[in-house]
């Protein structure tokens, strides 16, 4: 049993961490703090995962989300994707082992990864509409986004969603309000079988490393930790009974990286400030460097324009 | 449950097997996947689905539902054929030495005494030899061809692995895999942990299934020890408190149980009570009935029950049916012989079967009142919803009061948790509206009733008029005295027969447990298993320490557990005949030779000697019972028996449909599908979804949000048989209605052979209705036949027989 | 109960391979800092917590309910969250997908607000007060139950029962609002009377 972390504050307590912390925000220069947070991750085990969905519940609750109510679409997978509201979703697969010839029910927790090299924010134009600490989160500022989508466009999981009531992206935030006063995320607190599990990424691969050796003993002999390289190791890991075959899992990529027309981006970013070479240039460069539909509208980009006109840069 | 949720932790092997703990009870299923990480625990789950506890099982075997009886018993054969019995246990906890009396067989799936007029079985036979010292005639040796161990063995022998395969569907190999990973537990340093739920106990013969599992259980040696026992998942958050409370119609609470009219008089009543011991020295708990009973009737009436009136007892109803259980209750009430019903935070028109039934019966009422903190169905059943409740309104000549009541965040008091846990709640929030307490309602009934009666007179008025009500405000009483009513107090002092000057117990304190209560009318207890929860000590049931020395997961000093703050029921037999635990890895108590001392409150006396007295008290023998004797209404041994709608006939017994004893009502054999029937071809179970919580939750918006819209599970196979698609519409029917529902077109359901003859499985979740924030849909209860249990008449929501076709869609 | 010294109980019990707890894993110090532009203030503080039950299945899970108000200090109290209880022995904070939305059946658009009726052959219900909703079942009770009581059956045996008005408890009620109504239905003479248990 890992040790619940104890009840939650009803007093005021000072935050465990803050803007001062930042180590990166989006399409912004940053000094960068000289005292580093211990990083911290959120380790799903998807070995004890019995897709419940407490996990879904508890961030709608938490974060007082609204989600539309749906319909049955032929999978346990409700909604059928992540939205602006749903920040976290089960996606359940039915999987024939063609090893052992049985059945497997493979249900992952899907949402932000939380990495260490985040795609998003290194595609994202509006300054400090993502930001990123020190201990790891990486979280939107709704008021900074100009909902450009490009975010999505860089982010390797597929995960931030446009809302279409204002138009921002949204995505899971780590519960930075609860982990800023000495929480776990609120998916965490409530995961009924400790499949989700919080503290510091060192502890999480240690405590990794206990269930994988228990997933061996069981004839899972490729069990593993997922803490992808590519994007320079996620803030959010899974441990995987299959974890030479990640896209098993609801299409989890097997070696997810940003891809090099947002790195190449991100050079450009890092010396050309968005106020700097105004709006509509740097949506015509990332159009020409992004290929695909983008959802901006004419009407976004002109707010957006006033937004950074406004003296945001 | 015999044991308690955190238990679960100390286990070696967890069988979940008429269950789905992963998907009913994902908190308490956490020391399942604790035990595993922890302790290397394996997990074995056996279902007709690949359920959400089989996604994360060691090994899932499928199974015919309905045949689990054929399943254990043909476990039992496998280990008693290959020596995997925990013999010492046996041999000194279970009646296997016991000899039958003479008279007594079973032939053709029927034991001695059947009368398939009455559909019931003369049981005399069905007992121990009695020796002329008034015990029971035992050997030790086994030898005897009619000691219980001898019987059983025959009994079983017939039920092979290729038998077992034919009747379930169970592939065989599958099958041996499972029976042998049980059998390792037979070992003394290897505990089972069985956890079921309503898959074992809504057939005619639950009571059966159940039954069997604990018989092998018994033959493992894993009942009363940490990690293992019979651990029922109860549903609800109170229907532990709410049976123990004796809240049916033929109990009384703590388990004793109302005189029938062929009791007339006191005596009479006592004389099938207050058992004798049947071997020496034992405990025999039942003896002290007349205490609890007495105590229980100075609770209810005070000083109008007196040892001249025998205790009040006329005051009591006397029954000249079994039970009123609902299934009677709801045929009556379509008789038109039921004027008026009271359903207090139930909604029956959804947990009930065959709903066309239910709706005509409620129609018969004159009054039905509805007490509920939300909307449900049964408080609008006459209102038209198009298919999903075509009622014809203007008809109904049902006047409805539908009243608001608090919930759970808004009142105070206590819930008994399956472990016996009796955990104590405050009030959070305001209620909304108007809403009241439950006990504001019933005080609001009782006190005009009462008043009418003292004001007009009328039948019998002597039982309302001295019910015990003194409390602070009549009108609202609180849950600390209505508790404390529940713990018992001393009503005038009893001096100590050794000191005169001292007194036993002192008039207006609370009890401390139930060992003072008393037969004379010096003391008053609601419910004697629950004393010692409200003690002079104070409220037992807030406390919050949550030590737990040497982590053995017990938690003594959390709320209180009844009985007697125990946490592991038969805890005596953690040990062998001389006191030590089988387990010194698991010990739970021990006797360190003058006395038992451990984790555990020990359920024998503290000094009673190991060698003397045996640890299943509450029987006379002070065993358990491998031969149930007349205990069960359908034999001592269980038998397989198909469920009444089957897609076989019963392959041991051709001749006997469903379970020979069940109460069947005449309207309802008609509604039931013939065995094979070809109008009905597919074998249908219902069942619960983790996102949802019975009928409650499509109130809520996030659990709808989570699964919003009704659905049924059908195999691959199936689908394309029917050309079916995945998430298309399809309508199923039975012999009794018909509903639309999107078909979820899964691999977690297959097709079973089942004597050589393909059987498809139709799975049916429960949870829509036409009220709530959910999709309208259709409950499961409009397919579901009328039948019960043979004991306690649960009804048999999950073997039953479906027709299905691809559709459009409703037309609402 | 000292609910430090019940942390440590855990704390101490806890499984081998991680060293403490996450408590102040987080905790990078002691630093004051404002909180950043993203994070939104924490939403527990000032309000106050109370110990509840889970309403749902029997594990009966500790929770924790947060309101704003104090009902305790005789104020009007609202509930604004539902978290585990961290405390609790079987499920150490943690909540299954219908008690992590708690919230919403005490919130529910359908929770019940009034006393209401719905006369012979209506389509719909009407609000009615409590005195004359319960006047009504009263007296509706009672004259059934003069009419229909069996004192004695025709072997002369007294038998007392009342078998034409039926009662069907609850499941998630509490012991003690189950012995209230015991004792109100069961004085009646009240036989048809069940519960939830067998469903």
């Amino acid at each position: 049993m890992f040790p619940p972390i104890p009840n939650p504050p009803v007093t005021p307590t000072p935050a465990k961490f803050g803007e001062g912390d930042l180590i990166r925000r989006s399409a912004s220069n940053l000094r960068v703090p000289v005292e580093f947070k211990e990083p911290v991750a959120k380790l799903i085990d998807v070995s004890k995962c019995i897709g419940c969905k407490a996990c879904q519940a508890a961030c709608l609750e938490w974060n007082e989300l609204h989600e539309e109510i749906g319909t049955f679409n032929g999978s346990y997978t409700n909604p059928p994707d992540l939205t602006e509201n749903s920040l976290t979703l089960m996606r359940f697969t039915e999987w024939v082992n063609p090893e052992t010839d049985t059945l497997e029910w493979l249900i992952r927790k899907d949402g932000c990864m939380h990495c260490a090299d985040p795609g998003c924010l290194k595609a994202c134009p509006a300054p400090g509409a993502i930001v990123q600490y020190s201990n790891g989160i990486v979280d939107f500022d709704h008021d900074r986004c100009i909902g450009c989508g490009y975010c999505v466009k860089g982010c390797p999981f597929n995960i931030p969603r446009i809302s279409k009531a204002d138009h921002k992206a949204y995505k899971c935030t780590l519960c930075s309000d609860r982990v800023a006063v000495g929480q776990g995320p609120a998916c965490q607190k409530a995961c009924p079988t400790q499949a989700i599990v919080f503290g510091t990424k060192t502890q999480m691969k240690e405590w990794a490393e206990g269930r994988i050796k228990d997933l061996k003993s069981r004839g899972y002999k490729n069990a593993g930790l997922y803490d992808p390289p590519g994007v320079g190791g996620t803030h959010v890991m899974y441990v995987l009974q299959h974890a030479d075959q990640p896209s098993l899992y609801a299409g989890l990529p097997d070696n997810p990286r940003i891809s090099r027309i947002v790195e190449a981006w991100k050079g450009v970013t890092k010396y050309v400030g968005l106020g700097v070479m105004g709006f509509a240039a740097i949506a015509g460069a990332l159009h020409y460097l992004v290929a695909g539909a983008n959802k901006v509208t004419p009407e976004d980009e002109a707010n957006a324009e006033k937004l950074t006109e406004g003296g945001r840069s | 449950m015999t044991n308690s949720w955190t238990d679960i932790r100390n286990t070696d092997l967890v069988v979940i097997m008429g269950g789905n703990a992963a998907e009913a009870h994902p908190c308490g299923f956490k020391w399942v996947t604790e035990a595993k990480a922890s302790r290397g625990a394996k997990l074995v789950v056996v279902d007709p689905r690949f359920t959400r506890s089989a996604a994360v099982a060691d090994y899932y075997a499928p199974i015919r539902q309905g045949t689990d009886i054929a399943f254990l018993n043909g476990v039992i054969n496998y280990c008693i054929a290959n020596d995997k019995v925990q013999w010492d246990y046996v041999k000194a906890f279970t009646n296997a030495s016991y000899i039958v009396k003479e008279g007594f067989a079973y032939q053709d799936g029927l034991f001695t005494g059947y009368d398939a007029e009455k559909r019931d079985y003369n049981r005399s036979t069905w007992d121990y030899d009695i020796g002329p010292d008034g015990y029971a005639v035992v050997d030790d040796t086994l030898q005897h061809p009619r000691c219980v161990w001898n019987l059983l063995k025959a009994h079983v022998a017939q039920y092979t692995p290729e038998l077992v395969e034919r009747i379930t569907g169970t592939p065989k190999d599958k099958f041996l895999k499972v029976a042998s990973m049980i059998a390792e537990c037979s070992s003394k340093t290897k505990t089972m942990t069985s956890m079921y739920a309503l898959g074992w106990t809504q057939h005619s013969k639950g009571s059966q299934n159940i039954r069997t599992m604990a018989m092998l259980q018994l033959i493992l040696g894993n009942i009363g020890v940490r990690g293992g026992g019979m651990n029922a998942l109860r549903g609800h958050s109170n229907i532990q408190g709410l049976t123990d409370v004796g809240l049916m119609s033929n109990m009384i609470p703590g388990y004793l149980t109302l005189p029938t009219e062929r009791e007339p008089d006191f005596n009479a009543y006592m004389s099938t009570r207050g058992f004798k011991p049947l071997r020496p020295n034992q405990m025999s708990y039942w003896q002290n009935y007349r205490k609890f009973f007495v105590s229980f009737q100075k609770s209810m009436w005070g000083d109008a029950a007196t040892a001249e009136n025998n205790w009040a007892f006329d005051y009591l109803p006397k029954l000249d049916v079994p039970a009123y259980d609902i299934l009677r209750a709801f045929e009556l009430m379509k008789q038109g012989k039921i004027t008026n019903y009271i359903c207090q935070g139930f909604n029956p028109m959804q947990a009930f079967p065959n709903r066309g039934k239910l709706t005509e019966a409620l129609s018969k009422l004159k009054l039905l009142v509805v007490m509920d903190p939300l909307e449900t169905e049964t408080a609008r059943f006459w209102e038209n919803h198009g298919v999903y409740n075509p009622a014809d309104t203007a008809k109904i000549q049902t006047e409805v009061i539908q009243l608001p009541t608090t919930c759970f965040a808004e009142d105070e008091g206590a819930l008994v948790n399956s472990g016996r846990w009796i955990q104590w709640h405050w009030p959070a929030g305001s209620p909304p509206g108007e809403a009241r307490t439950d006990a504001a309602i019933m005080a609001g009934i009782h006190l005009r009733m009462k008043e009418l009666y003292r004001k007009e007179g009328g039948a019998f008025p002597d039982p309302i008029l001295n019910l015990t009500w003194t409390y602070k405000d009549p009108h609202e009483p609180t849950a600390v005295e209505l508790t404390k009513e529940l713990n018992g107090s001393v009503l005038r002092d009893v001096p100590d027969p050794n000191d005169p000057t001292k007194k036993l117990l002192e008039a207006g304190k609370q009890v401390a447990g139930f060992g003072v209560l008393r037969d004379d009318g010096s003391t008053a207890c609601g419910n004697w298993i629950y004393s010692g929860s409200y003690t002079e000590a104070g409220n037992m049931m807030a406390r919050r320490d949550n030590s737990d020395p040497d982590a053995t997961g017990a938690y003594l000093k959390w709320s209180f557990a009844w009985p007697a703050n125990r946490r592991i029921l038969y805890n005596r037999a953690s040990c062998d005949i001389d006191g030590k635990p089988w387990d010194p890895t698991r010990k739970l108590i021990e006797w360190d030779g003058s006395k038992w001392t451990g984790y555990d409150v020990p359920d024998i006396a503290v000094t009673a000697k190991p060698q003397d007295v045996g640890p299943f008290i509450m029987n006379p023998e002070g065993v358990s019972r491998l031969f149930a004797r007349g205990m069960m209404r359908e034999g001592p041994f269980p038998v397989h028996y198909e469920p009444f709608e089957s897609p076989v006939a019963n392959l041991i017994a051709p001749k006997i449909r469903g379970n020979p004893v069940a109460r069947v009502f005449k309207d309802d054999f008609a509604q039931f599908a013939d065995t094979a029937s070809k109008e009905f071809p597919y074998a249908a179970t219902s069942y619960r979804l983790t996102e949802h919580f019975h009928y409650w939750t499509k109130n809520n918006h996030v659990n709808s949000v989570l699964q919003p819209e009704f659905f049924v599970e059908i195999s691959e196979e199936l689908a394309k048989e029917k050309k079916i698609e995945n998430a298309g519409w399809v309508r199923v029917w039975s012999k009794r209605g018909s509903v639309f529902a999107k078909a979820y077109v899964t691999k977690r359901i297959r097709p079973l052979m089942v004597d050589g003859k393909p059987v498809h499985i139709v799975g049916i979740p429960i949870h829509w209705g036409f009220v709530g924030a959910a999709k309208k849909g259709f409950p499961a209860n409009v397919l579901t036949p009328f039948v019960g249990d043979a004991n306690i008449e649960t009804p048999e929501f999950k073997a039953f027989l479906v027709n299905i076709e691809p559709t459009t869609g409703p037309v609402a | 109960m000292n609910m430090e010294l019940s942390r440590r109980q855990f704390l101490k019990t806890a499984g081998a391979g991680v060293a403490g707890t996450t408590l102040g894993a987080m905790g990078f110090g002691a630093i004051e800092e404002a909180y950043a532009s993203t994070i939104k203030p924490f939403r527990l503080v000032n309000t106050t917590e109370v110990r509840n039950t889970c309403t749902y299945c029997s594990v009966a899970c500790g929770i924790l309910i947060f309101t704003k108000g104090n009902l305790a200090k005789g104020e009007k109290a609202d509930i604004t969250h539902i978290e585990g209880d961290s405390d609790h022995p079987t499920n150490r904070g943690t909540l299954c997908p219908k008690g992590a939305a708690l919230l919403d059946i005490v919130k529910s658009e359908t929770r019940l607000k009034y006393p209401m009726i719905r006369r012979a052959g209506s389509d719909r219900f009407e609000r009615i007060s409590w005195d004359e909703a319960l006047d009504k079942i009263a007296r509706t009770l009672k004259d059934d139950r003069d009419a229909n009581f069996i004192a004695r059956n025709k072997d002369g045996v007294t038998v007392n029962r009342w078998v034409t008005t039926g009662f069907l408890a609850a499941s998630a009620t509490t012991n003690e609002t189950a012995w209230c109504t015991y004792k109100t239905v069961r004085s009646l003479g009240m036989l048809v009377f069940d519960n939830q248990a067998r469903v």
